[in-house]
């Protein structure tokens, strides 16, 4: 199905004193757009139109500017700004100014603004601009991967199906793995790391899907893989290529919740047993991997956990371990931004990017997300809408009951306005919209009054319907020739008999 | 998907069972395995050993195990749940292990057998699917983008029939023999009286007992399993509708379940601050 996609974004451009470039083409404040178009494939094409506002800074904002450091004019900014999702502030600040670092031209902050050096004139700003635009809000090919069932299979990049598909909750499990219970009575304290560190987390991607959580321990539960001794760092090693098969064994034991269909994350964590202890991850190059975990796409992450040997010897076991959750929350929280794609890309050199916290991600990333996500939707509910109406064309003999009826309107109605929304850079509300799309296309999709049995190719239709009716036919169609003689005879007579 | 009934069938189910087992051993989790068996040898009143199926005379591999999980027994392998199960329109109730849960980068394996003919597969003794049908089905499958690969396996006679109709890209298909040929099995068991495996599957075992998870054996390969001196039948495979060439493609890639994994490189920093923060 052809989608032309509008993604708007507003962006405002706010200039403190001493900061404004000679060249200006009208005096402030002035409004610009810029649009840019690229094609997904023949009938899909991504149209970006970033609509600019220039304007000087208020009194406010320059006190807010007035601070020593960018992370604390950041954190005075935010809260003047209405930054609706998906739009962007920058900040123009004097060239000699000292917020920015040295060497640093361009600071992006944890909401939705940035900091640009002034340096040069318009043009100089504007490609600062563009850059900006491609780090803070969205590129064409993280939203072309957001469309990856439309584009032609050879120009798929590596990023083209590793992130989670846009669903509209996920499942997080967490799972304390210990293969050796006699000799490390593990405690691990979830409940508390959970509500500490990864419900802000949650609580910040609520916007974008449900979640919920839960977690196990899982006694006698062994890697698939056996890891090899290493004398020279007398530790025990598995190397890359073999991490792959360790996933399946443990897989089988994990369980999920039997009533919801959502996708489920697991993330576990792995205490090696005494006798392979300590154990490291290689990467392929042979280094141990600082981190000592690994994850797969849409599939969840594992973390090894290696317990120091006891000082003495004479330890009684089994030995109590008390697990550092922060450091295995940073580890796993790390993951859980990999799944859905929120990595760090390439940044252009002289940009700095302020880290998160303990939030987990940025409000600029929560919106790359949310673009990623209303696009895919869009496109899903599109493709479903399609191939169901090509359905119905080719077996006409489907009943479509009244209430799979009402779903296709609300899809349509729904997806209509969530392009709308997009073109006019409304990005809380299309996201929405796209996500009421997708529920209502997907239920009339799969209704399951829509099976169709009723398929009679011709063949059989003949093999079923000529035994029957053709001795039957016989007499009927030579007893109506009889008749039809006869009639036929009957008005000859009369004129014969005069 | 075993789709036959009664005790003389005995062969089907342990087909069935052996596929099931050679997948599990390789790495598939029960999760994402659905598993249908029309009829219930193990504990049929007619085994003379109970709760065993076999898949070899002598009774040297019992297929049945300690660890079946059977997802839809008996009466409820029917062809409206089996085309209900492959497209997803299934009704809201349904638990968790009776669904596919696929999504557009999962490969499936279709592995089914029972009695056939020329263009129709047997369900039940009492209803057929026909290949149209099952090419419809696959063909909605792909306009939701549930599979990304698809291998259809079947034995039953003139089982080639049943996969000349698909038009959905990236699907490989085998069959145990052409059209005009019938599938033979393979030996009674004198003890249990009946037939134990068809040809076609028993060559297939014995060929999928020689693969493990980390084995870079091709489907090239696994078309000249079962030649016609040992099975009497043509094998038959169509690949034109897969992108790949068959010879880069893995045993692995559908029969067992080899992760894409990457390491983590990155942490974020959590600050361990006691300070403003509610506990809940």
């Amino acid at each position: 199905a052809s989608a032309q996609f509008q993604l708007t974004v507003p962006v405002a451009v706010v200039f403190a004193p001493g900061s404004v470039p000679g060249d200006l083409p009208r005096p402030l404040p002035f409004r610009d757009v810029r649009e840019m178009k690229n094609s997904v494939n023949l009938r899909t094409s991504i149209t970006s139109r970033y609509e600019t506002v220039y304007r000087s800074t208020t009194a406010q904002e320059e006190a807010a500017l007035d601070v020593a450091t960018a992370r604390e004019a950041d954190a005075a900014l935010s809260p003047l700004q209405d930054a609706s999702l998906g739009s962007l502030t920058v900040f123009v600040v004097p060239e000699t100014s000292s917020l920015l670092p040295q060497g640093i031209s361009v600071y992006v902050g944890k909401h939705r603004s940035a900091l640009v050096r002034a340096r040069g004139g318009l043009a100089a700003l504007r490609t600062r601009l563009q850059q900006l635009t491609q780090v803070m809000s969205f590129t064409a090919s993280s939203i072309a991967t957001a469309l990856s069932d439309r584009v032609p299979d050879g120009q798929l990049g590596p990023d083209a199906r590793r992130h989670l598909k846009s669903s509209l909750g996920y499942e997080i499990t967490f799972s304390l793995l210990n293969p050796d219970p006699k000799s490390h009575a593990v405690d691990w304290d979830i409940e508390d790391a959970v509500n500490r560190y990864v419900q802000p987390v949650l609580d910040k991607l609520s916007l974008v899907a449900n979640f919920s959580v839960d977690s196990q321990i899982l006694y006698y539960a062994v890697l698939g893989v056996t890891p090899r001794f290493d004398k020279e760092s007398s530790s025990f090693l598995l190397s890359a290529h073999s991490l792959p098969h360790v996933i399946n064994p443990v897989e089988a034991r994990l369980g999920s919740s039997a009533a919801s269909l959502y996708p489920v994350l697991n993330f576990l964590l792995y205490v090696p047993e005494r006798s392979h202890s300590p154990l490291y991850i290689q990467d392929k190059d042979g280094a141990p991997v600082s981190t000592n975990a690994f994850h797969s796409p849409r599939w969840g992450g594992i973390m090894v956990y290696n317990v120091e040997a006891p000082a003495s010897s004479q330890a009684s076991l089994p030995l109590h371990v008390d697990v550092d959750m922060v450091r295995v929350m940073e580890v796993f929280l790390a993951q859980l931004r990999l799944l859905f794609g929120l990595s760090r890309e390439e940044l252009p050199p002289e940009f700095l990017l302020e880290s998160p916290g303990n939030e987990g991600l940025a409000d600029w990333e929560l919106d790359r997300l949310l673009w990623a996500h209303t696009v895919e939707n869009v496109a899903t509910v599109s493709t479903t809408l399609t191939s169901l109406a090509q359905l119905l064309d080719k077996i006409g003999n489907i009943v479509i009951k009244d209430d799979v009826a009402s779903e296709v309107y609300r899809a349509v109605a729904s997806a209509q306005s969530a392009m709308a929304k997009l073109a006019t850079g409304h990005l809380y509300s299309a996201f929405q919209a796209s996500k009421e799309a997708v529920t209502s296309s997907e239920r009339a999709f799969f209704d399951p009054s829509l099976l169709h049995l009723l398929y009679f190719p011709d063949d059989q239709k003949f093999a079923i319907y000529i035994p029957l009716f053709l001795p039957m036919a016989v007499p009927i169609l030579l007893s109506l020739a009889k008749i039809v003689r006869e009639a036929r005879q009957r008005k000859k007579e009369p004129t014969k008999m005069d | 998907v075993c789709t036959s009934r009664f005790w003389f069938n005995y062969r089907h189910v342990a087909n069935t069972l052996s596929v099931y087992r050679s997948v599990k051993r390789l790495g598939i989790p029960d999760s994402h395995i659905v598993l249908m068996l029309a009829d219930d040898m193990a504990c049929n009143p007619r085994n003379p050993k109970p709760a065993t199926v076999f898949s070899h005379k002598n009774m040297e591999l019992n297929v049945y195990g300690d660890d079946v999980e059977v997802d839809y027994r008996s009466y409820e392998v029917t062809v409206e749940n089996f085309l209900r199960v492959l497209t997803g329109r299934i009704p809201p109730s349904t638990p968790r292990s009776k669904r596919l849960l696929s999504d557009d980068r999962s490969n499936i394996l279709i592995y089914m057998t029972g009695h056939g003919g020329n263009g129709f597969l047997k369900f039940q003794d009492s209803e057929e699917i026909t290949n149209v049908e099952l090419a419809d089905a696959f063909e909605q499958m792909w306009q939701k983008r549930r599979y990304n690969e698809l291998l259809f396996i079947i034995d039953t006679c003139q089982g080639a029939s049943m996969y000349e109709r698909f038009y959905s890209p990236n699907i490989m298909a085998l069959a145990s023999s052409q059209v005009g040929e019938d599938s033979l099995s393979h030996q009674p068991d004198l003890g249990i009286g009946v037939h134990l495996m068809d040809r076609y599957t028993f060559y297939v075992l014995e060929f999928l007992e020689e693969i493990h998870p980390a084995s870079q054996t091709n489907m090239n390969d696994l078309f000249q399993v079962c030649p016609k001196s040992l099975c009497v039948s043509t094998p038959g495979h169509r690949t034109d509708l897969f992108q790949r060439d068959p010879q880069n493609v893995l045993i692995t890639d559908f029969f067992g379940s080899v992760r894409k994994v990457e390491i983590t490189t990155e942490t974020i920093s959590l600050d361990n601050d006691l300070a403003g923060f509610e506990s809940k």
